[in-house]
């Protein structure tokens, strides 16, 4: 998936979001780090295209609510980065962004984040990729590709804001290696 | 995307990259550290910080972990600090003073020491007035131990907090002049510093009294003079020790009112230093003695951010120490 697919299937998914919620009234963004925040400022870049209104954005680092981190089976401890929502989410209808959608543990933590900052309207779950083999009855509103994978490959999903360049790589794990 | 802040960085413009986790599991001295580690946990309590802007200020991070605050000297900032950042993360915890414990009847910190292990916590925080009090109960104990100071050895937390707030000032530590000023020979605030301070590349003053001057200060790499206005001169960063009258035993100068007309912080002294300098304190503040009031609440202060920083800094350290491998952690 290179550069141009992933502006149109964010402009589709900016036109959606504005479709179900009739205007962006009361809309806010959430981008999950690391690769949730520059798809969640696109999209918000694009909404403010469509009806010339702002909307506010967020960025939330999900770290401290994970399920795997204390425990040694995982791999190094993720590094901590700041959590930046300024604004107040109550009563906001939530978007939260995500790049890939796999297991669906990231956005239990991050649904569990976000309830520690009050209690907004709704939360729509918003993803680039959607590989499925999800272990937790979660499901997103708005998915840019649905990439059907074998658990033994990896998606890395690349922005040129953090990686220089757009795009979703597909690779095979090393030695058939479940990730 | 915006403007990231300054991170990974000691100088101005050489990033650094960050190891995932620490080595050590205790932190018992700043000589734990590596400066990428040192690094790692300033990032991680930036981050930290924020945990404590929310309404619910807690995450559940540490949940279903024990931490036992052991504290054999008084302490409020320190014990408070750590008790708030225990809580943050959402640790159990428990506080026992030596005042209300079973020291009174006499059991040695060994004993102690071995009687918690068998309630099996998973990190104790010692304060202790023997200087390598925590080493023997990280022999002793398989908790996690941190050093909440010791005698007048070592206060890492005091001394990582005071470089992140110095970062957040200066954006770097590479070449900065910073003073520190008051009772050199009983500080373990001192010591922690010196260490840490030459360690991220600054370049540390220190001055006092020549009677409360430590042997073997110049080990350290530093300068060290009787003069505080050679000191402050253009100084960076101006860092005043408490004097601990609880600690002197003899006579090291004639009254506190000389101490504050040699060595005390006034207005006129603080001209000497840059025009940007920042004044910090690890408290308790003896005001008219280390530092006059209107310094210390004056412009220049930074004393209680020092504060709200060892919040951030404990939950880091807490947080990476729990992440420790158990197999590799030595």
């Amino acid at each position: 998936m290179e550069s141009t697919l992933i502006d149109r299937a964010l402009m589709r998914i900016s036109h959606e979001i504005i479709e179900r919620n009739r205007s962006v009234e009361k809309l806010a963004l959430v981008g999950i780090r690391t690769r949730g925040v520059p798809i969640a400022q696109r999209i918000a870049k694009n909404l403010q295209s469509i009806v010339n209104q702002n909307v506010v954005c967020g960025s939330l680092d999900i770290t401290l609510y994970r399920d795997d981190l204390m425990r040694q089976t995982v791999g190094p401890q993720p590094i901590l980065r700041k959590t930046e929502i300024p604004f107040s989410i109550d009563d906001q209808k939530i978007l939260l962004v995500d790049d890939v959608l796999y297991t669906g543990r990231t956005i239990r933590a991050a649904l569990d984040a976000l309830v520690d900052f009050g209690r907004p309207r709704s939360i729509q779950l918003v993803v680039l990729v959607d590989r499925g083999h999800r272990e937790l009855p979660i499901k997103a509103d708005y998915v840019g590709k649905n990439l059907p994978t074998s658990i033994h490959q990896s998606i890395q999903v690349h922005f040129a804001e953090v990686d220089g360049k757009d795009e979703v790589l597909i690779h095979e794990t090393p030695n058939g290696e479940v990730l | 995307m915006t403007a990231q802040p300054i991170r990974n960085t000691f100088s101005e413009n050489k990033p650094v990259s960050l190891p995932s986790r620490l080595r050590s599991r205790n932190l018992l001295s700043v000589t734990d550290l590596t400066p990428e580690e040192v690094l790692l946990i300033l990032d991680t309590a930036e981050a930290m910080k924020e945990v404590g802007t929310r309404t619910i200020k807690k995450v559940p991070t540490l949940r279903g972990k024990t931490v036992v605050n052991l504290f054999y000297e008084p302490s409020t900032r320190t014990r408070t600090s750590f008790e708030i950042a225990e809580k943050r993360l959402s640790a159990d915890t428990l506080s026992i003073s030596s005042a209300n414990s079973s020291v009174v009847k006499g059991e040695t910190l060994g004993d102690t020491a071995r009687n918690l292990e068998a309630m099996a916590p998973d990190t104790i925080v010692v304060r202790h007035g023997a200087s390598g009090a925590c080493h023997l109960l990280a022999d002793i104990c398989s908790a996690r131990i941190v050093n909440a100071g010791d005698g007048m050895h070592e206060h890492p937390t005091q001394a990582l907090l005071d470089v992140l707030t110095i970062r957040e000032h200066k954006q770097k530590m590479q070449g900065l002049k910073v003073a520190i000023i008051g009772d050199l020979l009983h500080s373990r605030v001192l010591r922690s510093n010196l260490l840490l301070l030459k360690m991220l590349g600054a370049n540390v003053v220190v001055c006092g009294p020549t009677t409360m001057m430590p042997p073997g200060i110049d080990k350290f790499g530093v300068e060290a003079t009787a003069s505080i206005d050679c000191a402050v001169e253009d100084a960076d960063v101006v860092m005043l020790l408490r004097i601990q009258l609880e600690r002197m035993r003899g006579h090291f100068f004639p009254s506190l009112r000389e101490y504050f007309n040699l060595f005390g912080m006034s207005e006129k002294r603080l001209k000497r230093a840059k025009s940007d300098v920042i004044i910090m304190h690890p408290g308790p503040l003896n005001r008219g003695v280390e530092v006059a009031s209107e310094v210390a609440d004056g412009p220049y202060s930074v004393i209680l951010e020092q504060v709200s920083n060892g919040v951030a800094v404990r939950m880091a350290v807490l947080y990476l120490l729990a992440g420790v491998d158990e197999e590799t952690g030595e």
